[in-house]
């Protein structure tokens, strides 16, 4: 267990406090803020010379399992804490590579400098070659996946005693370089992360055209993007369901018609009569699971499946903040939320029958917030990187995860 | 599939569209298109079909019929088949119709005196020119065929034989069956017809000046303008107001006190059971027509304060046909008594009894065990529930409920008094809920003659989504809400209910996002659509009085059953 600094521990708790309160809303926002405070632990962690890598994987690994314990509903932490650990060690392993061509190709010259520039040149195509090599668990690597990163560095430590100060020198740049990569890769993910509905939205032009009718139901930012995306250059018209008992619908609705969209609102239980007119159901997602299945607001199931009956294409905007390796088993209770039954029935009339003490009839209520869909009912995920088949979501897992940090200790 | 009788269809000849036979018209001949027409699954033994004018018979003897020859079993002269919705929309029709007709029926009736002219100087039989004309004279109106059979009944004897002699017959055999055909229902994107309603209705609506394009052939009123109006016209017009029984009733259907096809229809019919008590023939009037005008009128009424249930039109058909059937001789005070006793009659069999015997039937299929769901509150359904529980079952009963009427709740009450156990949750939960769910129990507002069941919105995803986790679906109605009409989906025939039903979340203040919402915002439309229609594949079974039977009988219960009952 390594002990992070001092100073990033209160904005550790901080923010383990927020998520605890659920003062944060939306995957977004929570998958920004996570990012941003990884960031800092790295920054302020103190590397020793020797595996930097693991000093760095130990430290986010244990500010990652805590956030992840302090809302497990949010799985977006879950997935920024995973892809952080895989940009270590893709950073750690194509590092790895760089050090051992750039010590080979630089025998003769002395001169520090001219050898990270060629290093630097070379880094690119090895770090090319060896994420190609991280990213598919091919049997290749499957029989060496561990030696990998130390074998480097006991070539380095077999190749020079030529010059001791090099090597320390070497393995000090080394860390460094780790540190200053991987908060490179992570202010890359953040700008990927702020670019998210923009990038969502170009891509709307391509999916809704003049005159089409599109259903959704609830709320989700990044449709709102998307459809005002559209609306620049088409028009077309919206049926937005309300989503009870959040009726989030309403609140898009009111933004829809003030950006002078045509908005039909209709209650949850009209989708199945009106899903005849519509050509294409759009909503966002809360998590796409690794083999494809949507984690949604409640009440989508039932859409997917309206939709399925009568041909109507199911697309789900999602990000790859919202990827989460991990399978569905039952996610119906293990991966669901359920909220206060007050939201659904009043408490007045009914309190004997929700007390159990009192001995009469029973009543349960239930409210749960999320929805599961099998991948079958899926059409398309568009995410940031264009359109994808729910069947290929598992590859998007495999480059963007690694699988030693699909379970979190 | 055996074929009873000796006529045979000779495969080369393909005849299609209604044809007369070559040769008689006997007994047998009827009962091969019966057959034919019974292809459904569930074979109900039929009763022999009675005749009363044989020649006026021509059943088809194409084998794929599909609609049934239906005619000796109609007094030629009375027409039966009521329209819903009052006379005045058949009277409309018949006179839009005729208006298109005097264009072309004098040309058309030189073309087929020429033709006849024709065939009888050259004997033919191969009706196919005739034929192929009435064909395509199927489309026009029934004003054509009546005039035309009427001035084809000098020429018919001998001609009858030959197959051109087919178009008095057609003539009359498509009237016929023109009558089995539901009226079009009056279509609301007719600005003509809107106007000519208009006149007549006794009250004032204004319509919505933001309509839901999609829905343009329903009604849209705005609500809550009905009641001024109405109270004002109450006390003016003597001959135009309505029965205060009736008028309590249409009060009770505006405000939706009273809701639910059962209650609607006993309501209604107790208070036209009033009204005839109360109604003595004005002088120089005569007792049916005036009494069928009264009727027809405080239909009107109760259509404008909210659009007739399916379960009262066929009452009020029911009702009509009584009146016209009354016999000539009986004085007024003794038809008045015999129309009440029917309509008590009607109420008990068809509604009260038709009740007790579907929960006979039903609590059959609930076990110790069960978890069984219901969608909104049916009265049926509580029925059988609450007398599966009176037996002693051990079962669980969910509720399904939604917005806006959120009628479940008043159903979770009535369980929860009786004792038992229940789960509540909204229509979005119900994938999260029909995990655990053995058997569904939905009522209807009506099945269709396709077998689609026509139902409070909502009921068609519960029955999808059951339907997905491989739950049987039972639906509870009795038979007198069968209708002849078919859908395919909800739009053809609904009804808008009012939409700031919408706006406003009942517990919720919180929810301020629709406030300040009017009709005249261009953009945004709130539709708050009240029936939905849910496709048969997705019904296991129909619980009637009958029995339980597959959706697909449906229509056999209505040719075969009901066909009785007004005649």
């Amino acid at each position: 267990m390594v002990g992070t600094m001092p100073d990033v521990q209160p904005l550790v708790d901080e923010f383990i406090t927020k998520l605890n309160r659920r003062q944060v809303e939306g995957s977004l926002d929570t998958a920004k803020l996570a990012l941003v405070l990884l960031r800092q632990v790295i920054s302020a962690q103190r590397i020793p010379p020797n595996s930097p890598a693991n000093t760095l994987i130990e430290a986010i690994k244990s500010v990652g399992v805590r956030m992840i314990a302090a809302n497990p509903i949010e799985l977006a932490v879950g997935n920024i804490v995973r892809r952080v650990l895989h940009i270590i060690r893709e950073e750690d392993a194509s590092l790895a590579t760089t050090v051992v061509t750039g010590v080979t190709t630089a025998v003769d010259s002395d001169d520090e400098d001219n050898l990270d520039i060629r290093e630097q040149a070379s880094s690119h195509a090895v770090a090319a070659a060896n994420r190609s090599v991280l990213r598919a668990p091919s049997l290749h690597n499957l029989l060496e996946s561990m030696p990998n990163p130390i074998r480097a560095d006991v070539t380095v430590a077999s190749t020079g005693d030529s010059d001791a100060r090099s090597r320390s020198g070497d393995k000090n740049s080394r860390s460094w370089k780790l540190k200053h990569n991987v908060i490179e890769s992570i202010n890359e993910l953040l700008v990927e992360l702020q670019d998210y509905h923009s990038q969502v939205a170009e891509q709307a032009l391509e999916h809704i055209h003049q005159n089409e009718v599109i259903l959704t139901l609830g709320r989700s930012r990044t449709l709102l993007h998307f459809l005002l995306g559209a609306k620049k250059k088409r028009s077309f018209q919206v049926v937005v369901a309300e989503g009870s008992p959040r009726f989030q619908g309403h609140k898009l609705a009111k933004e829809l018609t003030a950006e002078k969209l045509s908005t039909t609102l209709i209650t949850d239980s009209a989708v199945f009569a009106m899903i005849s007119r519509v050509n294409m159901v759009i909503v966002g997602a809360h998590a796409v699971m690794a083999n494809g299945g949507v984690l949604a607001p409640v009440g989508l199931h039932m859409v997917a499946l309206a939709a399925r009956r009568h041909a109507v294409p199911f697309v789900v905007l999602t990000g790859l903040h919202k990827l989460c390796p991990l399978y569905p088993h039952n996610p119906y209770s293990l991966l669901n939320d359920m909220k206060s039954p007050s939201e659904v029935l009043d408490f007045g009339e009914f309190s004997d029958c929700l007390n159990g003490a009192t001995g009469g009839p029973q009543c349960h209520v239930f409210n749960p917030t999320f929805d599961y869909i099998p991948p079958e009912l899926v059409s398309l995920f568009i995410t940031d990187t264009g359109g994808h088949n729910p069947s290929y979501v598992y590859r998007l897992v495999a480059e963007f995860y690694s699988p030693e940090d699909i379970v979190l200790q | 599939m055996e074929r009873r009788g000796r006529a045979v269809i000779d495969p080369k000849v393909r005849q299609v569209g209604f044809v007369t036979p070559g040769e008689g018209t006997d007994l047998i001949n009827l009962a091969i298109p019966l057959e034919q027409g019974a292809n459904s699954p569930s074979p109900v033994l039929i009763p022999p079909v009675r005749i009363n004018d044989g020649a006026s018979v021509a059943p088809a003897k194409a084998a794929p019929m599909p609609v049934p020859s239906p005619t000796s079993r109609r007094h030629p002269t009375v027409d039966v088949n009521l329209p819903l919705v009052g006379l005045d929309e058949k009277a409309k029709e018949g006179k839009t119709k005729s208006l298109k007709e005097r264009t072309s029926k004098a040309e058309r009736r030189a073309a087929q005196e020429a033709q006849r002219a024709a065939k009888k100087a050259a004997e033919e039989s191969g009706g196919s020119k005739p034929t192929k004309g009435d064909v395509g004279g199927t489309g026009a109106s029934q004003k054509d065929s009546k005039a035309s059979k009427g001035t084809h009944q000098k020429t018919n004897s001998a001609e009858r034989r030959t197959s051109s002699s087919g178009k008095p017959a057609d003539k009359g055999q498509e009237k016929e069956k023109k009558k089995d055909v539901p009226a079009p229902r009056m279509q609301f994107d007719d600005a003509e017809r809107v106007a000519k309603a208009k006149k007549r209705s006794l009250v004032e609506q204004t319509e919505t000046k933001n309509r839901v394009e999609l829905f343009r052939h329903l009604p849209q009123f705005v609500h809550g303008t009905q009641l001024p109006s109405l109270e004002s016209k109450f006390f003016q017009d003597e001959s135009m107001h309505p029965h205060p029984a009736i008028y309590k009733v249409g009060l009770q259907y505006l405000t939706g006190d009273l809701v639910g096809g059962n209650a609607r229809c006993v309501a209604m019919l107790m208070a036209f059971r009033e009204m005839i008590q109360d109604y003595s023939t004005p002088p120089e009037k005569i007792f049916v027509r005036d009494l069928t005008q009264k009727i027809n009128s405080h239909v009107s009424f109760l259509n404008t304060c909210r659009p007739l249930a399916i379960s009262m039109g066929n009452a009020i058909k029911f009702l009509k046909t009584r009146v016209v059937n009354l016999a000539e001789e009986l004085s007024e005070a003794e038809a008045k008594a015999s129309l009440i006793a029917e309509i008590d009659r009607f109420i008990q069999e068809k509604i009260l009894y038709a009740d007790k015997e579907i929960v006979k039937h039903a609590v059959q299929k609930i076990r110790d065990g069960d978890v069984c769901l219901t969608y909104g509150s049916s009265c049926v359904v509580e029925m059988i529930l609450l007398k599966a529980h009176e037996m002693g079952k051990k079962f669980r009963v969910v509720v399904v409920d939604s917005r806006p009427k959120l009628e479940g709740k008043r159903l979770l009450k009535r369980l929860l008094s009786e004792g038992l156990d229940c789960t509540y949750t909204y229509i979005n939960a119900m994938s999260y809920i029909m995990q655990e769910v053995t058997r569904v129990f939905l009522g209807a507002a009506s099945v269709l003659a396709n077998g689609t069941v026509y139902s409070r919105v909502g009921t068609a995803s519960v029955a999808m989504v059951a339907h997905a986790f491989s739950v049987p679906v039972m639906i509870c109605c009795e038979t007198y809400k069968f209708h002849e009409r078919v859908q395919l989906d909800s739009i053809t025939a609904n009804e808008l209910g009012n939409p700031d039903a919408l706006v406003k979340v009942w517990g919720r203040r919180d929810l301020t996002d629709l406030e300040g919402w009017s009709p005249e915002d261009k953009h945004l439309q709130l539709l708050n659509l009240t029936y939905d229609a849910t496709p048969s594949d997705y019904v296991a079974m129909v619980i009637t009085e009958l029995g339980m039977v597959p959706p697909s009988s449906v229509p056999v219960i209505l040719r075969e059953y009901r066909r009785e009952l007004p005649g």
